[in-house]
């Protein structure tokens, strides 16, 4: 009896992991394949990839993509990383009664969909562009700027500051430090792990962000990867071995920030339950 | 006491930045967001029109549906996904298994990749000459191709089968995490009075996570209203408009229409309250377990 439990547990495990798995062998293959092998359903590894590669840096411009992509996602998670951290230490450590309020209004901005903000933030932008060019619609800029911090990533960096001790600011205050170069010198480093994770989150939400870079990346000469994947998909005669390229170029760095910080994203992931 | 003010001075310095670009990026649009539910126009001249906008959405029978349509996907997919993620989390925490770590990595790699990508490939698995037409006509479930995506019955299956396998491993890590800290020796308990594998599921398992599942529930719920990627690259809101979504909606009248910013101001307020009707729900129910 107990065998056969066992032996229904590897069986329905094997069949979840081959359905989890499949859509990424799928990728895997076809960006290998000729776009007839692939809509025929070709399941064996061909000898296509260098042309769906060259191809679609030649003809689709995914250089430019990946640039504007790497861009918008290493300098929002920097971005959102500096702010995130100054605003949760400084609640935490600074604690007063006007900073707890200040701290729940921002609270619920969680609430706000980002339905209801795209239009007045594309307005805003838009008006952004009359003064500050670099700034406006079809800038990298106006990409980052309102995922640069989160009352989520202020959350968390509050949440993990309680676990800091108190005592080493102290430390740092008697040793003649300021009190940014006690954040600096002394909490960052003790915080790496705090960082780790919340960089991770940053980074993953801000790579594979769709409905913003849609709304204000009007011009088709600025895309991201998930633009460029969108256009390729969403084509009449879609060349199925260049889309599964991009995928899978738009898949890698995902993969293995995962890959290599999977201890910081599950970490990071239940930090977000605590609340 | 001079020394205590500077301290809370910088303190106020320390929260400055992320207080002003969350006010300017979420507070201020969404206050632009309700003035501009009152007005109505084309593009850029606006004028103030009162309720007319309220008026006309309980009167359009498209947004009607995107409603009735991200309800169906809530409906099904939430408790779907759930269940699916509680078993495999229970599965996985057998203490005999072998591999956990194998089984485990594969059944949440889907959750690393990004929405766009996962969607595109779906849409070709589930078209008419798709691999997964293949495969159940080779093993004879069906005898001639479902058209997936040209079916408003089978389009939303499409939908929600997609949002299950992008998110049932995401959720499965959560209760993985809940059940870690069950002692085994409550199931060993259980066991000695007789009880079945279903009745110590029901009886133990559930009520230790019943506060993941309410967090998970609720942030999926919150999701799924603002559900954009998955119709946009998998069906384009079609056939007709039988998956549309409301951010769909939004996004089109805005964007692919004739731009009327007020009435996709005033349909953006549904969402808006619903998400905050959950939001206050999880607030609540966090609380007491704290």
């Amino acid at each position: 009896m107990n065998k056969l439990k066992l032996f229904s547990t590897y069986f329905i495990l094997s069949i979840a992991t081959l359905v989890s798995l499949f859509p990424f062998l799928w990728m895997l293959i076809s960006m290998t394949n000729k776009s007839v092998d692939v809509s025929n359903g070709r399941l064996l590894p061909g000898t296509h990839l260098i042309e769906n590669l060259k191809s679609l840096f030649e003809n689709y411009n995914v250089g430019s993509a990946l640039y504007n992509s790497f861009f918008i996602a290493i300098v929002a998670t920097i971005l959102c990383l500096i702010v995130s951290s100054l605003a949760g230490y400084g609640f935490e450590i600074y604690r007063s009664k006007g900073k707890d309020i200040v701290f729940n209004i921002l609270l619920l901005s969680l609430m706000i969909p980002f339905a209801a903000l795209m239009v007045p933030l594309f307005r805003f932008f838009g008006g952004v562009s009359q003064t500050i060019p670099f700034l406006g619609i079809n800038t990298l800029f106006a990409v980052i700027l309102p995922y640069v911090t989160t009352a989520f990533f202020v959350f968390l960096f509050r949440q993990n500051t309680k676990m800091f001790t108190r005592e080493l600011i102290e430390a740092g205050r008697i040793d003649g430090l300021s009190e940014l170069g006690i954040f600096i010198h002394i909490y960052m480093p003790s915080m790496k792990n705090t960082f780790a994770a919340a960089g991770i989150i940053s980074f993953m939400n801000n790579w594979n962000n769709f409905l913003w870079p849609l709304v204000i990346l009007q011009s088709p000469d600025v895309q991201t990867i998930p633009l460029l994947i969108s256009n390729l998909g969403s084509g009449y005669s879609p060349d199925f071995g260049i889309i599964y390229t991009a995928i899978v170029i738009g898949t890698i760095p995902t993969a293995l920030v995962f890959f290599f910080l999977q201890k910081y994203f599950v970490e990071g992931m239940s930090g977000s339950v605590k609340g | 006491m001079n020394l205590r003010v500077s301290k809370s001075l910088i303190g106020w310095i320390f929260i400055l930045l992320a207080t002003i670009l969350i006010s300017l990026f979420y507070f201020y649009p969404m206050l632009q967001a309700f003035i501009l539910s009152f007005k109505s126009g084309m593009g850029a001249s606006l004028q103030f029109v009162g309720l007319d906008n309220y008026i006309r959405l309980f009167n359009d029978p498209v947004a009607l549906i995107a409603i009735r349509n991200t309800f169906i996907y809530l409906i099904f997919q939430v408790p779907l996904m759930i269940i699916i993620a509680m078993f495999f989390s229970v599965l996985l925490n057998s203490p005999n298994l072998k591999f956990k770590g194998f089984f485990r990595t594969a059944i949440f790699l889907p959750s690393v990749i990004s929405l766009v990508a996962y969607s595109v490939i779906f849409k070709y698995l589930f078209s008419t000459d798709g691999l997964v037409n293949e495969f159940l006509l080779s093993i004879s479930i069906i005898s001639e191709p479902i058209e997936w995506l040209m079916d408003p019955f089978w389009a939303k299956v499409v939908i929600i089968i997609a949002i299950t396998w992008r998110w049932t491993g995401y959720n499965m890590i959560f209760y993985l995490a809940g059940l870690q800290n069950v002692d085994h020796s409550v199931y060993e308990a259980a066991r000695i009075d007789g009880a079945n594998v279903v009745q110590q599921f029901f009886y133990i398992t559930i009520p230790m996570l019943k506060p993941i599942i309410l967090f998970t529930a609720i942030t999926s719920t919150i999701g799924t209203l603002q559900l954009f990627d998955e119709p946009m690259n998998i069906t384009m809101g079609g056939p007709g408009n039988e998956t549309l979504t409301i951010s769909q909606y939004i996004y089109n009248l805005s964007f692919e229409y004739t731009p009327d910013f007020g009435y996709a101001a005033a349909v953006s307020f549904i969402i808006v309250v619903l998400t905050v009707i959950f939001s206050i729900i999880q607030f609540k129910l966090g609380g007491e377990r704290d």
